[in-house]
């Protein structure tokens, strides 16, 4: 560790960023690294755009009576909305930028496999993302993010095959990450970098790749069908054809439900390096933690279901529907009590990416409890389409993915940009988010029991109390995030120089400098000892404890 | 940034040429099992509407021609056999040989485009394109259900034939590139991942000749 940071001292040193600077460079780029980068600009943008709707959505639903936007434009705002977010947001979110960073390096590689495919991936996505714009701008689509039929396909009048076309552009784009994540792992791995020493983050992203590459095909191919349904009149959907429309809805949740844990399984892999880092001990269960991840990506495909319990698919499938999607509890639950007991008696840090960590751990928990009841199908066919769904995805995926991606970039911003953030605003930011997270969504399952429908523009008088403090959270949590942009931003140019391990972790991206050199290593790693091998030290009365490095965090704390 | 371990080409992301021919033999399966379950979507709902409206499936699979289909089946599987042989080609470093039997897969391919053609065209004069102008007569069969069968039948050879043309830029791209470098030791791997998509295309079509052309039997 030490001999590598006296390397990164010298001012001098080339870097991934100041190795070429021209634009040509970073359009043309190779490097892993550069590519995470132009991922983290895209997705970001991305994010912009999806939250407008969703603040336009908030204050919509401020007053009872429809009265900012017509109900037409309501669909369109609430469409755009999840399409941008899902799609061109959280799906690329963690693997193809956290991932593309980190992950060649945590396996001592200089770069994934297939380097060109990678840059072709992230081209792929914007072109994928220009496309949802277009159909944005040609007045936007209002189908639903899940394009069901015949909705999308007899009695839409927006740009949907525009639409679709994105997402099955983008789609593309998440394969190429998979496929080449999936190759990277089992082919590059520095040597002595065994399976069982893996970062459990690799390990997230090897059960995330499966499902991209298994699930993103099916989807593919379902959008293109209704797309070739609208503009030829081929329909596989249309009853009028002689179509179902509900094998519509299998096909898309064969996908789609399993890229709920494309969203959420990187988060994990991202929670176990906060967690194992600042309580500085290994992750109790390591095995149970990487082998659940694999679980997970299993389940995840015999679940899809349960989005139609009410769609009139046999009582019996629903059954067994309704009993596989709890069994996804169990390798969840492995992750939530494998990362508390990490920090039992462990030297927690409260460092920013731990607050939000420690965030996650609380709001997944409600999030993924909530999801135990919305799979047992008495309860779900009360809760179906409620604002109850709508609260419980929203934990999952805001409380636990967006939460566990700030974490996480935190945690490497010092990595990537060779930059600390300011450390009081960032732990600022975690407060101002979990607020504004619950405040925003904690009313809305109330609203959702009390069966207030999705979807709709207006809503009887008595529920704008809660609908009021909704929107005041949402308020909130934007202001979360606009403030995370501006201080990360801001350190771009003022933050202090970042030392190559300023949190005093173990793994191979901190044993190179920050920012790292183009091909990530100066000399290939050899690896001797298994991930988040923190020191045991013995304490004053003969026990063993694990060391802090208190004097390592100070000097951060003063920088 | 590379190196040129003997003749052959190693990419900088590599420690030797083994790791890297690994890696591009694991990604092209990887990509093979993504391009099973695109198509596995259309499978999937040929089952259902074959179980459901099975009368009138078999009274529209009349209406296609099972002996163009067999000559097209046997066309894509003579192709198979020289692609293969064209891979065994270039494992031994014969270019002209190379060259040849790519060159011979290509007529293939075309010659499957041209039966395709003029199938398509005869569907396109009997009405039998799924939409408006769409028109099926039969005793007892209903014309919607039979129009599901050409939604299929459409949808999927049609996918199926856009695999072909994507294989057949692929195949000459490559000849042309190892024409301009016919100076140096032929580099097997990108003949060996084509030969491996080739190979799925004409499975695709051994499972797509008889559940249209011959499904339910006379």
């Amino acid at each position: 560790m030490s001999a590598a940071s006296t390397v990164v001292k010298q001012p001098e040193a080339v870097n991934y960023l100041n190795v070429d600077n021209r634009i040509k460079s970073w359009l043309l780029t190779e490097d892993h690294k550069r590519i995470g980068i132009l991922y983290l600009i895209t997705i970001s943008l991305m994010f912009l755009a999806g939250g407008i709707f969703a603040m336009l959505i908030r204050l919509e639903l401020l007053t009872p009576a429809g009265d900012l936007v017509m109900s037409d434009t309501y669909n369109k705002m609430f469409t755009m909305h999840g399409v941008i977010m899902i799609f061109f947001f959280l799906i690329p979110s963690i693997p193809a930028v956290l991932g593309n960073f980190c992950l060649p390096i945590m396996i001592g590689a200089r770069d994934v496999a297939f380097p060109r495919l990678n840059l072709a991936s992230w081209y792929v996505f914007t072109a994928g993302a220009i496309l949802g714009i277009t159909a944005l701008v040609l007045g936007g689509v209002d189908t639903g993010w899940t394009f069901y039929t015949p909705y999308s396909s007899s009695f839409s009048h927006t740009p949907v095959i525009i639409a679709v076309s994105g997402v099955f552009v983008a789609g593309f784009a998440s394969i190429f990450t998979g496929l080449n994540f999936i190759v990277t792992i089992h082919k590059m791995r520095a040597p002595g970098m065994t399976w069982l020493r893996l970062p459990l983050f690799v390990w997230a992203q090897y059960a995330t790749s499966l499902i991209m590459v298994l699930g993103t095909p099916v989807v593919a191919i379902t959008l293109l069908l209704v797309a070739v349904e609208r503009g030829l009149r081929i329909g596989i959907f249309d009853p009028a054809l002689g179509g179902d429309p509900v094998l519509f809805q299998h096909l898309f949740w064969f996908y789609s439900h399993p890229a709920v844990y494309i969203m959420i399984l990187p988060g994990m892999g991202v929670m176990s390096e906060l967690i194992a880092t600042f309580s500085r001990k290994r992750i109790f269960g390591y095995e149970f933690v990487a082998y659940s991840s694999l679980a997970i990506a299993v389940l995840s495909f015999l679940v899809w279901g349960h989005h139609m319990f009410v769609s009139g698919q046999s009582m019996y499938l629903s059954m067994v529907f309704s009993v596989l999607s709890t069994l996804v509890a169990i390798p969840s639950a492995v992750k939530i009590f494998n990362w508390t007991v990490t920090m039992h008696k462990g030297h927690v840090a409260l460092y920013s990416p731990m607050l939000y960590a420690l965030g996650f751990i609380g709001l997944f928990t409600i999030g993924g409890l909530t999801g135990l009841f919305l799979s047992a199908t008495a309860v779900d066919i009360h809760l179906h389409d409620t604002y109850f769904v709508v609260a419980h995805f929203h934990y999952v995926m805001v409380g636990g993915a967006i939460v566990a991606f700030l974490g996480g970039l935190h945690y490497w911003w010092p990595k990537m940009t060779g930059r600390m953030y300011p450390e009081p605003w960032g732990k600022l930011s975690a407060l101002v988010v979990f607020i504004g997270f619950n405040l925003t969504f904690f009313p809305q399952f109330i609203l959702g029991y009390l069966g207030m429908p999705r979807r709709y523009h207006s809503y009887p008088d008595e529920w704008q109390t809660l609908n009021v403090l909704s929107s005041a959270g949402a308020t909130i949590l934007a202001s979360g995030f606009i403030l995370v942009a501006v201080y990360l931003l801001w350190s771009l140019r003022y933050g202090a120089k970042a030392p190559a391990n300023p949190w005093d972790a173990t793994g191979l991206e901190w044993k190179t400098s920050s920012p790292p050199p183009p091909t990530n290593f100066t000399q290939r790693p050899i690896i001797t000892e298994e991930a988040y091998n923190y020191p045991i030290v013995l304490s004053n009365n003969g026990e063993p404890e694990e060391a802090m490095k208190q004097e390592g965090a100070e000097k951060h704390e003063h920088a | 940034m590379s190196t040129h371990e003997g003749d052959m080409y190693v990419g900088h992301q590599f420690e030797d040429a083994e790791q890297q021919l690994d890696s591009y033999s694991i990604g092209m399966w990887l990509f093979l099992v993504t391009e099973v379950l695109f198509f596995g979507g259309l499978f999937l709902a040929y089952i259902i509407y074959r179980t459901r409206y099975t009368q009138a499936f078999v009274a529209a699979h009349h209406e296609l021609d099972w002996r163009l289909g067999g000559l097209n089946t046997v066309i894509l599987i003579t192709s198979s056999l020289t692609m293969a042989l064209a891979v065994r080609a270039a494992v031994l470093n014969r270019m002209k040989a190379v060259l040849g039997w790519l060159g011979l897969t290509l007529l293939c391919a075309s010659g499957f485009m041209v039966v395709k053609y003029v199938e398509y065209s005869a569907k396109f004069e009997h009405h039998l394109f799924p939409g408006p102008k769409f028109e099926f007569q039969h005793a007892g069969v209903d014309s919607g259900q039979a129009q599901m069968f050409f939604n299929l039948y459409f949808a999927m050879t049609g996918l199926h034939g856009a695999h072909v043309l994507i294989g057949m830029i692929t195949m000459m791209v490559l000849a042309i590139r190892l024409w301009l470098m016919r100076k140096q030791r032929v580099d097997f791997i990108p003949i060996e991942l084509t030969g491996l998509y080739w190979h799925f295309v004409d499975l695709v079509w051994i499972f797509l000749f008889p559940l249209f052309y011959l499904v339910g039997g006379n």
